[in-house]
């Protein structure tokens, strides 16, 4: 039992870190092999990421270590938290690989692609199981290296401007993210990651604690797309579907918005935070992101950019709930972390199932698509009702606890009508298109039918992926108060954040 | 013999001769010399490591008068590096220069170098220290003008006018202290040195002729066109490893020998020159039309930041922060041999793919030499000081240093020096991940391939996730007056 303590979050690790450098030398050709490494890791990991849930939420401790450098250890260790994004990412990494496999068919460097996909989950899992800052940053920094292929795949001018842009900008918020990290080591002589915070016993100069707090936030605010650092996202949607998907739901802005969380709730601890009096800022500045990313993805007519505004506007809830200080608030954010990754992948497949049936790529060309694509439709409908916030779809359930949150903390004089005006806002750039998809008959041609005289819409790795996850927001909406749900997971992270 | 430490001066000296007695199998004795010389920086290794420093005084004469060899935790990790990238080099250079008609003088010349390298980092006095240093400097001129071109010739010439006048410099500190301190071995001197205006000179004399060889921003001029002309096998090593042989000695006079004498004052300036190096260096890397020269101004940067731990160094109390610190720079020196060597072999393979190194015309070559171009992204991501290579870990413990010390000043450095580093290296990246025909298509993964990505993976893998080795040999130390 011991050994497995220590191997099994290496061996979560090695399931996607193995294949990956296995398939970076496998032959353009050897499809099938590709297929079964890609797929043989997901399901190992899944099984892996089986038994840690089991373990964590029996209070057993996973944890390896390995020295790096005097006073820098290498640390994976599972917490409850760990686990919430752990499991988001290997479930949904094992959708996407499935649709990306679909998505990428006979298509150019699919070796290197898929090399960098597992490359990309390994860093994203990392993320989650790291045991404290220093660890943190390493993957942060990795993922960073990962993604960067990802954005580049196609290597067209635009998709190589994509992705210099956000190396831009990632780069810089590593930096920025190093810098504090290295700060609070001095001062503390290590920074590992303990619910409820360490920061509020060790006596240090508040002022000093203020700005590792900002460098901090800046260098994670990066990937989270807070306003004004999200300018790379809108960029970074020329990536190909599979790529899109996996940023906005699990992988990049994720990280950014799970270092957040880690940092207020197990560095500086949420009261020690809210008593340091940043918390009113970052909630500020979460509103204004929530507000503005709506506002944004109003006016676009690209699918995919008003979709990557959209993700601006809801990953700034997790924030927000981490900014607001009560267990409601908590699990609210928490819990939106799972729900708005498996509604935003939802919407991405289908609008990559749209581009690549129809080459529809912009709002205006999507009228009557309903009839011609139900299935992705259907998919995406759930999703965006979801994003909405609609009963019984996930997305009802955070912005539900987001309000008892606010209510709790006293806050809900202006979070309230955050919260109203955002979903006001989501019904006002999504409706639109829902209605043009059901209710409107086609217009114009098809930009690029690819399907005609197809008797199915799509084939079965592009359909029913976007069909699982959209299944998977309204379930896990639905069985909200079942055990292991997502909201069960949060209620017992916040129960023990709390617990002091 | 129980004592190993003339081995790895006697194998690459003996091969060199033996290849000289018979040009015809030179490239064999050449490799087999190289694998001999790594065997026996090994044996020393193993030595040092179980039981300490050690010591030997040739031809039974104590130290003082006869030859002392000496290796402690820093000498072998130099000796570690230059032999693992000289091995590497050697395999790539058997193929460079196997259709060659200079093949026989490249190997005398090449083994040549390596002697004189493990010389030096294992010499014990300080006239020693100087016949290695121009041994090493007359080798290293000879090696540079082998691809014949006219600029090759002209650019080895100022390095071999250059290199004299600062082992000249070298000399007369040298002699200075001779007649100040009565010998010339370097642990008795250790104790001896006070602060006094022979030992002000001395220092000076030899500081100053070391920061021409080791290419310190101002008198880094002479690096880029010596570097960027010279045939990649000798690039690699020149950028690699014969630039650190000077910060090395550097390292060992303001740390063991002048540790009483060095001020914060004049740390500050070799910082405050370092900080600029990095600055300035890696603009205009960032600015290079060729690849090779992109490379050698990447050295004159990453050299500045071994300078930023000067101040750094001086500041910190002995004892364990400062000794981690030293490791820092240490590590951050070897991750740079290794990083820049493999970037250099790569150049040389895309040159000779190719038939130019210009960055722009780059495109295509992630496809036709898909090996190379990771290659070049993992070198890259060492330059940068990204996870998982061994200066993520030295750039952490350099900050760390600036935020114990307080020397605010270095952070902006650092932090501006990082983002054009990325940018230098993405810029290149961008160009040889895109589309093109700038490079022939690939014909197999040849041999020659092989070495530069090896010593990419040891810079960004090996000296990543194994760099605690460097801090636990870095404080065993032959000479008093602390880790260096």
């Amino acid at each position: 039992m011991m050994a497995m303590s220590v191997w099994l979050p290496v061996g979560i690790l090695l399931s996607s870190l193995i294949p990956g450098v296995l398939i970076f030398f496998q032959p353009e050709e050897r499809h099938r092999l590709r297929t079964w490494l890609n797929l043989l890791g997901a399901l190992i990991k899944l099984l892996l990421v089986g038994m840690l849930i089991w373990g964590v939420f029996h209070e057993q401790v996973f944890e390896t270590r390995w020295t790096m450098a005097p006073g820098l250890e290498f640390v994976l260790h599972a917490d409850a938290l760990s686990v919430l994004f752990v499991s988001l990412s290997t479930l949904l990494w094992l959708v996407t690989t499935i649709y990306a496999i679909g998505y990428l068919e006979q298509t150019p460097h699919r070796s290197r692609f898929f090399g960098f996909f597992s490359l990309c989950v390994t860093a994203t899992v990392g993320l989650a199981l790291a045991g404290n800052l220093f660890t943190f940053v390493v993957f942060y920094e990795l993922l960073t290296l990962a993604t960067y292929p990802l954005i580049a795949h196609k290597g067209s001018p635009e998709a190589l401007r994509g992705a210099r842009i956000y190396l831009r900008y990632t780069l810089f918020g590593g930096l920025l993210l190093m810098i504090g990290a290295v700060w609070l080591h001095t001062l503390t002589g290590g920074v590992e990651f303990v619910e409820g915070g360490i920061l509020q016993t060790a006596n240090l100069d508040q002022s000093t604690l203020r700005w590792i707090f900002l460098l901090l936030i800046v260098g994670l605010g990066v990937k989270a797309a807070l306003v004004p650092l999200h300018g790379w996202l809108p960029q970074a949607m020329v990536a190909p579907a599979p790529v899109s998907a996996l940023l906005h739901a699990v992988a990049v802005v994720k990280a950014g918005a799970f270092g957040i969380v880690r940092v207020i709730y197990d560095v500086y601890g949420v009261e020690f935070a809210a008593e340091l009096g940043v918390l009113t800022l970052l909630g500020a500045v979460a509103a204004i992101t929530i507000i503005y990313g709506s506002l944004k993805a109003l006016s676009q007519d690209h699918l995919k950019k008003r979709l990557a505004y959209s993700t601006v506007s809801q990953v700034s809830y997790i924030v927000l709930g981490t900014a607001i200080v009560g267990p409601l608030a908590t699990i609210g954010g928490l819990v939106h972390l799972v729900h708005q990754g498996v509604m935003k992948i939802t919407l991405f497949f289908a609008a990559g199932n749209y581009a690549e049936a129809l080459g529809i790529h912009r709002v205006s060309e999507m009228d009557g698509v309903g009839r011609r694509m139900p299935g992705t439709t259907l998919a995406f409908t759930i999703g965006a009702l979801g994003m909405i916030g609609i009963p019984p779809v996930a997305g009802f359930i955070s912005k539900w606890y987001l309000g008892l949150g606010a209510v709790e903390a006293g806050a809900a004089a202006w979070v309230l009508p955050v919260l109203i005006a955002s979903s006001l806002l989501n019904a006002a750039y999504f409706l639109p298109i829902l209605y043009r998809a059901w209710f409107k008959s086609q217009s114009a041609p098809w930009p690029a039918d690819k399907t005609a005289g197809c008797v199915r819409e799509l084939p079965d790795a592009l359909l029913w992926p976007p069909l699982t996850t959209a299944a998977m927001a309204l379930l896990i909406g639905l069985l909200a108060a079942a055990p292991y749900s997502p909201l069960e997971w949060a209620e017992l992270i916040a129960g023990r954040e709390y617990r002091q | 013999m129980n004592n190993p430490l003339i081995w790895p001066v006697a194998v690459p000296l003996l091969s060199a001769l033996l290849a000289l007695l018979w040009p015809r199998r030179s490239t064999w004795i050449g490799l087999l010399g190289s694998a001999l010389s790594l065997a026996a920086v090994v044996l020393v290794s193993r030595q040092v490591i179980e039981s300490g420093a050690i010591e030997l005084a040739l031809g039974g004469w104590s130290p003082g008068l006869g030859i002392a060899l000496r290796a402690d935790g820093l000498s072998v990790l130099m000796l570690l590096m230059s032999t693992l990238v000289s091995m590497a080099v050697a395999v790539y250079a058997s193929v460079y220069f196997s259709r060659s008609e200079r093949r026989s003088e490249f190997w005398v010349l090449w083994l040549l170098l390596i002697t004189a390298l493990h010389a030096l980092f294992l010499s014990g006095d300080l006239f020693n220290l100087y016949v290695t240093l121009e041994l090493l400097g007359l080798s290293a001129v000879v090696l540079a003008c082998l691809g014949g071109s006219r600029e090759s010739l002209q650019a080895a010439l100022n390095y071999l006018v250059l290199g004299l006048l600062a082992s000249m410099a070298f000399l007369i500190g040298v002699a200075l202290i001779y007649a100040g301190y009565g010998t010339l071995d370097m642990a008795a001197l250790a104790a001896a040195i006070e602060s006094g205006p022979t030992a002000w000179v001395a220092l000076s004399l030899m500081t100053g002729g070391l920061l021409i060889k080791s290419a310190l921003f101002p008198l880094h001029f002479w690096l880029p066109p010596a570097h960027s002309n010279a045939p990649a096998p000798v690039s690699a090593v020149l950028s690699a490893l014969v630039v650190k042989a000077a910060v090395y000695l550097i390292l060992r006079l303001w740390l063991a020998l002048f540790d009483e004498v060095v001020t914060q004052t004049a740390a500050l300036v070799l910082g405050l020159l370092g900080g600029v190096a990095v600055l300035w260096g890696s603009w205009v890397a960032l600015q290079a039309e060729r690849l090779k020269l992109m490379a050698a101004y990447s050295t004159v940067a990453q050299v500045g930041y071994l300078f930023l731990f000067l101040p750094l160094l001086a500041a910190l109390p002995e004892g364990t922060t400062r000794d981690v610190a030293l490791g820092a720079l240490v590590l951050l020196a070897l991750t740079h041999g290794f990083a820049k060597s493999a970037f250099f072999l790569a150049a040389g393979v895309i040159m000779q793919r190719a038939g130019h190194d210009r960055i722009a015309e780059l495109g295509g070559t992630a496809r036709a030499l898909p090996v190379t171009a990771f290659t070049l992204a993992l070198a890259g991501v060492a330059l940068i000081g990204l996870p998982p290579s061994g200066s993520f870990l030295a750039k952490w413990q350099l900050l760390s240093s600036v935020f114990i010390t307080g020397q605010w000043i270095w952070l902006p450095v650092i932090a501006v020096g990082t983002l054009l580093a990325g940018a230098y290296t993405f810029r290149l990246l961008g160009y040889a991940f895109a589309p093109g025909e700038g490079v022939g298509p690939s014909l197999s993964v040849g041999r020659e391939e092989i070495p530069a990505v090896l010593l990419a993976l040891a810079a960004t893998l090996l000296l990543g996730f194994w760099a605690s080795v460097v801090w636990e040999l870095v404080p065993i130390s032959a000479y008093a007056g602390g880790g260096g």
